[in-house]
């Protein structure tokens, strides 16, 4: 196995030998400072099975080119890249390129770009890269993007961008678990709590009945008790199965990224997690961000942000003292972090900060509506303290309003209730402005969503010319995960019309946070500013909330649409057919 | 009894296997043994279990429940159930089955529906009703509520009534509230899937059936719970 990891290391090295000159003479940019480079126009691939020991315990990963994370791919934008991918695994596997725009028979979705790469067989994907950026790639065959099967993909732009830094750093952010993902799987079916380990407790309540006394805190617990949800029930998989990993390594050992003093650094963030949410900051610096999910946005300069599932985001620090800063990505349900050293010497490492308190959700993520909840509350329904939300301040003026009236023609799609629904926003909002929850009023300035505005204008974008509504919906007991009610194996592909402009609106009928990924078109979404439309790829639609994107149907075939947590994408997940 | 255990392994080992396979629904099986005790009663170490065994689907499930006391003599009673479960409501599965009561003396076969499931205020219900083919009617409740002291040591509040329309000296019961069980047990999840716990139980029989069989005691008892 050694011998095989070493054959590869070399063969990525001459690689990188070949094209290093192209690159340096192409670009005055600084190259990516990760030791694990592919660059060039065409690349072998190799998933294979690769022990691993990320926890103290031995296990088997699948792995790429024998690696976690796989190789970061450097490709060039306006280049056609061809990547070999050979399957070694005993199962059938793949890679998708998450976020690239592709011919739909390259996109490597098994079952609905092709019949995925068989036990022994290569595939020859290739393409012509249209755009620039930092995206990544993953299996898209069973659960392997658990077990290794991701690397990062950064594409150089033809043109100068818009910012300066001095060294380029890709932050490759995951889970791991020993634990084979068919067994976190079943428990999570026979038992949804099964890794949640901050749950109520009956000294909770008792603090509740000290704090408001027993009748108010009886009626607190009300609305929860009665919909049997519980507030603590942030993530499915935690910590307590999780290691969580940047760049493939566990916290106890902290990747390390060189500075010197006053030196400007992009990192590149990308999140490879199956179905952790990550909160990444680093004290004492400010973070700029420039670009979501591959594309340019206004720089804003934050203290803290959330990366879901399967997001990126390019952001800029300028460390402006001689002392190791800790790049600290705590998991939203505050079970277990990753960890990085921002250092001016390798030997000097940065200590993690303590993690934040386990968050609680509110009413707001059951998507009640403040306004009926105070009508309620004089009618002698006694309101929660949950109330005391930061939207207090947006509710007297309700900042979304402009995308409220925006009515376009609306696509009426099957629709169900039943077992596969337990809950119903019953006012869900726009909540762009809402960081989310266990970051609201944390004391730090928080990148939301209604801060990313486009760094070009989209103001002669087309309007939509219709709208589709898409219920993201679930059982948590049951562990079962659906759109509009109905699971994917149970549904008819969405179809959307070439040449045509899509609005889609989310509305999230479960208290989970769910990354959407639509394949092969960018979701434009809306940020509050028509004009400043933000591209991205994934979105995070929040827990009892409504979102809204706009989608150029430009590419034809069938592509792929679904949640990006791991473990509710079986369910929550569409095809799309453009003809 | 050899025959049940034998062709329940088998369905077991069964479901491991299968749901390896891939798809949002995979086959699976829980095996749960809920109470496996040892009663202090008044005259002797009572050993009871209370068990369910599960395969299938989301919404298409094969389940087995058992229930019953041995004493250092053997079995004294037990109640089994083998239905075919289905989701019908979020939070809520309809049951039709048949239920197999036995004592040293006899045995009897039931017809039986049910609903299981997550009450309100998360309590864990089952009501059947049973039909037999002397005409006896009965309905059996379940419910039980967990409570958090910490993450892990947990105290379970039970309750258990049983009723039926005739009575029936064979099975020792008689017509109207038959027999009402509660219980209070403590346990500590080592892991989520194995916990030993203590805890108090009170049982006592009404009405005809105490002529059969009077009972009205508090036993203390120590158990395990555990599944897989």
């Amino acid at each position: 196995m050694q011998r095989r990891t070493f054959v590869k290391g070399l063969a990525a090295t001459s690689l990188l030998a070949v094209s290093s000159t192209s690159l340096e003479a192409k670009s005055k940019q600084a190259k990516i400072s990760n030791a694990n480079i592919l660059t060039g126009k065409e690349f072998f691939l190799t998933i294979d099975y690769t022990p691993v020991n990320l926890t103290g315990d031995r296990a088997v990963a699948t792995t790429v080119n024998g690696q976690i994370s796989g190789p970061t791919l450097v490709w060039e934008e306006g280049d056609t890249v061809t990547l070999h991918v050979t399957n070694k695994l005993k199962k059938s596997s793949s890679i998708h390129w998450h976020g690239i725009i592709l011919p739909y028979q390259m996109d490597g979705v098994p079952g609905i770009s092709f019949d995925g790469i068989a036990p022994g067989e290569t595939f020859t994907y290739t393409f012509k890269v249209q755009q620039h950026g930092t995206y990544w790639y993953h299996s898209h065959s069973g659960f392997q993007e658990q077990t290794g099967v991701y690397g990062t993909i950064v594409i150089l732009p033809k043109k100068r961008e818009p910012f300066r830094y001095d060294k380029d750093y890709v932050i490759q952010l995951s889970d791991w678990s020993d634990e084979n993902p068919n067994t976190i799987y079943r428990k999570l079916k026979v038992r949804s709590d099964y890794y949640n380990f901050s749950q109520r407790t009956v000294g909770t309540f008792i603090n509740e009945v000290k704090e408001k006394g027993l009748s108010k805190a009886f009626n607190d617990r009300k609305m929860w008790n009665q919909m049997r949800m519980s507030d603590v029930d942030i993530a499915d998989v935690t910590g307590y199965t999780y290691e969580h990993l940047m760049n493939g390594q566990p916290s106890s050992k902290p990747f390390t990224v060189l500075f010197k003093k006053g030196e400007k650094i992009r990192l590149r963030l990308v999140n490879s997690a199956a179905m952790t949410f990550f909160d990444v900051r680093i004290p004492g610096l400010q973070m700029t961000v420039v670009a979501a999910d591959g594309n340019h946005v206004k720089p804003v300069k934050v203290d803290e942000l959330r990366i879901g599932v399967a997001e990126t985001y390019d952001v800029i620090v300028q460390p402006k003292k001689n002392k190791a800063y800790a790049i600290f990505a705590q998991s939203m349900e505050r079970t277990g972090y990753a960890l990085g050293s921002l250092t001016p010497n390798a030997s000097l490492q940065a200590k993690a900060p303590r993690m934040d308190a386990v968050p609680t959700l509110k009413m707001v993520d059951m998507g009640m509506d403040m306004a009926t909840m105070n009508k309620k509350e004089s009618e002698g329904m006694k309101c929660s303290s949950a109330m005391n939300m930061p939207s207090k301040k947006s509710m007297k003026k309700y900042k979304f309003q402009s995308m409220e009236n925006q009515k376009y023609p609306i696509t009426k799609l099957p629709m169900a209730r039943g077992v596969q629904t337990t809950m119903m926003a019953m006012s869900p909002k726009y909540r762009l402005d809402d960081p989310g929850v266990g970051l609201r009023n944390n004391g730090r300035k928080v990148l939301t969503y209604a801060d990313l505005k486009n760094r070009y204008s989209t103001k002669h974008d087309k309007k939509p010319d219709r709208e589709i509504v898409l219920h993201l919906t679930g059982n948590m007991e049951r562990y079962m995960w659906s759109i509009n009610g109905i699971k994917y194996a149970d549904s008819k592909p969405l179809v959307f019309h070439y040449g045509e402009r899509l609005r889609i609106t989310f509305i999230n009928d479960t208290m989970m946070n769910h990354p959407m990924h639509l394949h092969g078109l960018w979701s434009d979404l809306e940020t509050g500013d028509d004009n400043h439309l933000v591209r991205k790829h994934t979105v995070i639609v929040q827990p009892g909330s409504k979102i809204s994107y706009r989608v150029t149907v430009d590419a034809k075939g069938e592509w792929a649409y679904h949640c990006h947590m791991l473990y509710h994408m079986l369910g929550m997940f569409r095809k799309v057919v453009v003809s | 009894m050899k025959k049940t255990l034998l062709l329940l392994s088998t369905i077991f080992t069964l479901g491991h296997t299968l749901y390896a396979a891939e798809g949002d629904d995979p086959i699976r099986s829980m095996f749960l043994m809920d109470q496996f005790e040892i009663r202090n009663t008044d005259t002797e170490n009572l050993r009871t279990w209370e068990g369910s065994f599960y395969i299938g689907y989301d919404i298409d499930k094969l389940y087995f429940y058992s229930t019953g006391e041995a004493t250092k003599e053997g079995l004294e009673s037990s109640q089994n159930d083998l239905v075919y479960s289905r989701a019908i409501a979020p939070f809520w599965d309809a049951q039709i089955g048949l239920a197999y009561d036995k004592n040293a003396d006899a045995s009897k076969t039931w017809g039986e529906i049910a609903i299981a499931g997550l009450a309100p205020y998360w309590f864990e219900t089952r009501a059947a009703l049973l039909v037999n083919s002397d005409g006896n009617v009965g309905v059996r409740l379940d419910a039980e509520y967990e409570a958090l002291i910490t993450q892990k040591l947990i105290l379970t509040p039970s309750l258990e009534a049983d009723f039926y329309t005739k009575n029936d000296a064979q099975l020792a019961i008689g017509s109207g509230l038959s027999l009402v069980e509660a219980g209070l047990r403590l346990r500590y999840e080592i892991k989520r899937e194995f916990a030993p716990y203590i805890g108090v139980v009170w049982e006592k029989t009404f009405g005809n059936t105490r002529d059969y069989n009077p009972v009205d005691e508090t036993s203390l008892l120590v158990g395990v719970r555990f599944w897989f």
